[in-house]
């Protein structure tokens, strides 16, 4: 008891403690709601435990105890919305708010399925054409917010938005263009040219995890890699925190904003790959949104904006929303799962208050103490 | 004992330093009373302490022989206390009276806040103290100076009547020193305690009744200012004795190093802040710059070192024009640069200190190998630095920056400039913060600098500092040298004359 009060009470540490107890909170939250509507909480639980970990609590030492399905299915939603957490952090390390990652996501679904489609290649050379060029896209779709700060100081927040809604139709007419497309859908990708996995599939119960989640680990690793290791990592950093200090400093202040949007808009991209060819293997035509980049910005805030937050906060975002149709079928309405979600969020927004009130229960701990 | 303010036993500490050790602070009613000590010492904490920002570890605080526990500042508003921030807490873009009323706003019906009434209330006491505030200024449309004054109708608009000022001379220019001086005054005459925190001992020796001293977060004594020197008060600050003069052995200028012809620069309204200026600085000397805030100085040293566009003219470095090129440019060409605003330009302050003293150099080798930093070597650098230049925070090269004292932080600074050695140094009011102690070495630093044939352009708003270490001095009114003076032939009157326009030596009347 007392370690967990002197880890409490260590301000060094808020940047952990104050999520976790966010994410403690939210769910309190959540049980007591469920608890006053007549809904067992256990059921919500259960289905998140058994989502995460394959587990079925209710059938514990029998075969049906493990469905390796359930975390493969996890892990697939996981996926994409880390890639956007990785967009959005990336941004607001160099000071830019992305909400342009839903945007850079679609073109970057886009371009996977075009690329796959339309080339006829090995496997070994096709897919990491079609990987590329998915980052390529979306990282273009960043430079024109980046390219309009720096040049002309337009707010990103404004372009990332606008850019958003040209992605969404752009994209679905592109789509529909492409041979033998139908309204709702492409044709199918080629083999060769999609992440999907007949081996992943294999060993999770046919679930639809495939190769992407090589690409999420290879980019969480980039992302901590260049923020932290390499000397542009530093100057955007120092741009994010201080832009005059950086310029007196003789660091390109605008150039930077401009290659952080670029590198922001590339993990979404690569995001929209996941999707285009992971999840499914053919292109969809979307009637709207599918928050993916506010997602994304939920996944960002809590995990700090740096790499391993950002990989535990997608799990944590995945697990919840892919637990929904499992609480469903445990009585749960599904709204609960987004109940909880929305408070994380809402609470990690009010860390400065949490930070407040874990220092006044620190003096209090500390006058007792004498 | 009528004490207002007791601070009894104070103990304070932060991650790696007890910033207040069994402090000790009587404050009588009426009285101004200084409160001195190194950079570091803990001056500025145990106000905050006061202030209700940090609780104490340990110790008693007492106002009016009352013990009290101030968790807030909230709470020292209603016991009376009022501070004004060694860096200001202001809105930028807010008005002045909107700033004043701040978490205090008057309200009239449906819980609207009533500007005018508050507006009427900032004119009274404005003209009340002669502060002169404008109240429908915005914040960022006005002086440094007036800003202060801001804070202060802050306090008064909250009938503070115990007035805590940390270090508020370091902005100001000289005769705003006076005034506040006066206004200082008229405060301890009405019957209000007021908290001085200054490293400068002429001002001690001019408004305080009492000093409490500081060293390394433990007090020293508490004297009566009239039973003591200036150099006392060194001494008891530092431990040791403190040499008010450099030395600085004659030397003979060296060849140009920094040609400047015919330079005009804008500033930030599009007016000409800097006109037609020319001036050489040589190797091996020290040029003193002396004017009055605000003709021209700010504009052309930024244009000196690149971050302002010049609009005609040119800057040569060794023989080298470097007008107009890229600030990484300019540096590499052997330009350092101790800025005006060590928070805006001179540090990151949520960087760590090891980073903010390789803030130019990080890309460089040995502190980056082909784009990847070596952390180990960084390390290295700053530590070197943090020893040479006695950088004192809680955790070393680790310290965030954020977290260490003001003075400090100015000495990092200074350690990272001076440490590149360029050939032509800036040096915009460098020891702005600084205690006695820490400006003797600073300046054995410049001319030891001088020494190594570097030139060096010394901006200072203080005539004491201008005289005791330059070799020759500039002095620019409305942006333009009307006089190139050698400081042993001239005193404060001459060069005071000058600097407001009265008298032009040497130079062309136009
Ligand atoms: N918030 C903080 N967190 C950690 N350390 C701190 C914090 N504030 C102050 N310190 C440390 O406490 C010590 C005293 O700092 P303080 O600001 O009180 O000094 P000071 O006497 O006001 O110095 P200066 O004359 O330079 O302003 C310093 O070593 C500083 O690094
Ligand atoms: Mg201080």
């Amino acid at each position: 008891m007392s370690k967990i009060k002197k880890l409490l009470l260590d301000e060094t540490k808020y940047k952990i403690t104050v999520p976790i107890i966010a994410i403690l909170l939210s769910f309190l939250i959540g049980t007591i709601v469920m608890l006053l509507t007549g809904i067992n909480p256990l059921g919500a639980f259960k289905a998140l435990a058994r989502t995460m970990t394959g587990i079925n609590f209710d059938k514990l030492f029998t075969d049906k105890m493990f469905n390796a399905r359930y975390v493969g299915e996890f892990l697939t939603t996981a996926l994409p919305i880390t890639l956007t957490g990785l967009s959005v952090a990336f941004a607001f390390r160099t000071g830019l708010f992305n909400i342009g990652a839903e945007g850079q996501l679609l073109v970057g679904a886009m371009a996977a399925t075009v690329t796959s489609i339309m080339l006829d290649l090995p496997a070994i050379i096709h897919l990491p054409i079609v990987i590329l060029s998915a980052a390529l896209a979306g990282a273009l779709w960043g430079f024109v917010p980046g390219i309009l700060k720096a040049k002309y100081n337009v707010h990103e927040v404004v372009v990332t938005i606008m850019m958003n809604y040209t992605a969404l139709h752009m994209t679905n007419y592109l789509l529909k263009k492409l041979p033998g497309s139908s309204l709702i859908k492409t044709v199918k990708s080629n083999p060769s040219g999609t992440l999907q996995s007949d081996f992943i599939a294999s060993i999770t119960n046919n679930s639809r995890l495939h190769w992407g989640i090589i690409v999420v680990g290879l980019s969480i690793l980039v992302f901590w890699y260049i923020i932290e290791k390499t000397s542009f990592g530093f100057e955007l950093r120092s741009v994010g925190f201080n832009p005059d200090a950086s310029k007196y400093a003789g660091m390109k202040v605008t150039r930077n904003v401009m290659f952080s949007m670029m590198i922001a808009g590339a993990f979404a991209g690569l995001a929209g790959a996941m999707l285009s060819i992971g999840t499914f293997d053919y292109g969809r035509i979307l009637v709207g949104f599918e928050n993916y980049g506010f997602d994304g910005i939920a996944v960002a805030l809590l995990g700090g904006n740096v790499a391993i937050g950002v990989l535990l906060s997608g799990l944590l975002f995945g697990g919840l929303k892919s637990a929904q149709p499992l609480m469903q079928a445990n009585g749960v309405p599904l709204e609960i799962a987004k109940i909880i979600s929305s408070l994380i969020v809402l609470f990690v927004a009010m860390k400065y208050g949490f930070e407040m009130w874990l220092r006044t229960y620190a003096k209090k701990q500390e006058e007792e103490g004498k | 004992m009528d004490y207002v303010i007791e601070m009894l036993n104070i103990t304070k500490d932060f991650p790696g330093i007890r910033a207040n050790d069994d402090v000790t602070l009587q404050v009588k009613k009426g009285e101004i009373h200084a409160l001195l000590g190194e950079n570091g010492a803990g001056k500025s904490t145990l106000m905050s302490i006061l202030f209700g920002l940090y609780k104490p570890n340990k110790g008693q605080i007492k106002v009016n022989g009352k013990e009290v526990n101030i968790d807030n500042p909230h709470v020292a508003n209603d016991l009376g206390i009022g501070m004004v921030h060694q860096h200001f807490k202001l809105v930028e873009n807010f008005t002045v009276t909107e700033n004043i009323i701040l978490g205090d706003e008057p309200k009239k019906s449906f819980g609207r806040v009533d500007i005018e009434k508050a507006r009427k209330r900032v004119k009274e006491t404005s003209e009340k103290y002669g502060l002169s505030v404008d109240p429908d200024s915005k914040i960022e449309d006005i002086s440094v100076g007036m800003q202060q004054r801001v804070e202060i109708s802050k306090m008064l608009y909250r009938d503070a009547e115990i007035l805590i000022f940390d270090e508020p001379t370091a902005v100001l220019t000289p005769q705003e020193i006076d005034d506040l001086m006066n206004i200082m005054r008229t405060f301890a005459k009405e019957g209000k305690s007021i908290i001085l925190i200054t490293h400068k001992l002429k001002e001690i020796k001019a408004v305080a009744d009492t000093c409490t001293v500081l060293r390394r977060g433990k007090m020293i004594g508490s004297v009566n200012v009239a039973d003591v020197t200036e150099k006392d008060l060194a001494e008891m600050m530092v431990g040791r004795e403190v040499f008010f003069q450099v030395d600085k052995p004659e030397r003979k200028q060296g060849k140009k190093i920094v040609e400047i012809k015919k330079l005009n620069v804008k500033d930030n309204r599009g007016l000409m802040a800097v006109n037609n200026l020319s001036l050489d600085i040589h190797a091996g000397e020290i040029l003193g710059l002396a004017g009055i805030d605000g003709n021209g100085q700010t504009e052309l040293i930024e244009a000196l070192s690149g971050l302002r566009k010049i609009d005609s003219g040119s800057i040569a470095l060794n023989d080298e024009d470097i007008s107009n090129r890229s600030i990484r440019k300019i540096t590499e060409a052997g330009v350092g640069h101790i800025p005006q605003d060590r928070h805006k330009y001179g540090l990151v302050l949520d960087f760590r200190l090891d980073e903010n003293l390789v803030l130019q150099t990080y890309y460089k080798e040995p502190n980056s190998v082909r784009g990847i930093l070596k952390h180990d070597e960084i390390t290295k650098k700053a530590q070197q630095i943090i020893d040479e230049f006695d950088v004192r925070s809680g955790q070393g090269a680790m310290t965030v920056a954020r977290s260490m004292s003001g003075g400090n932080q100015q000495k990092a600074i200074i350690g990272r400039e001076i440490d590149r050695s360029p050939d032509f140094l800036i040096a915009a009011q460098p020891t702005r913060g600084l205690d006695v102690g820490a400006i003797e070495y600073i300046h054995s630093r410049l001319v030891a600098e001088r020494e190594k044939e570097r030139a060096i352009l010394m901006i200072s708003l203080e005539l004491d500092e201008i005289l005791n270490i330059s070799d020759r001095i500039a002095v620019i009114y409305e942006g333009e040298i009307v006089g190139i003076l050698d400081p042993k032939k001239t005193d404060e009157k001459e060069i005071g004359l000058m600097m407001s326009g009265s008298k032009r030596v040497g130079v062309a009347n136009e």
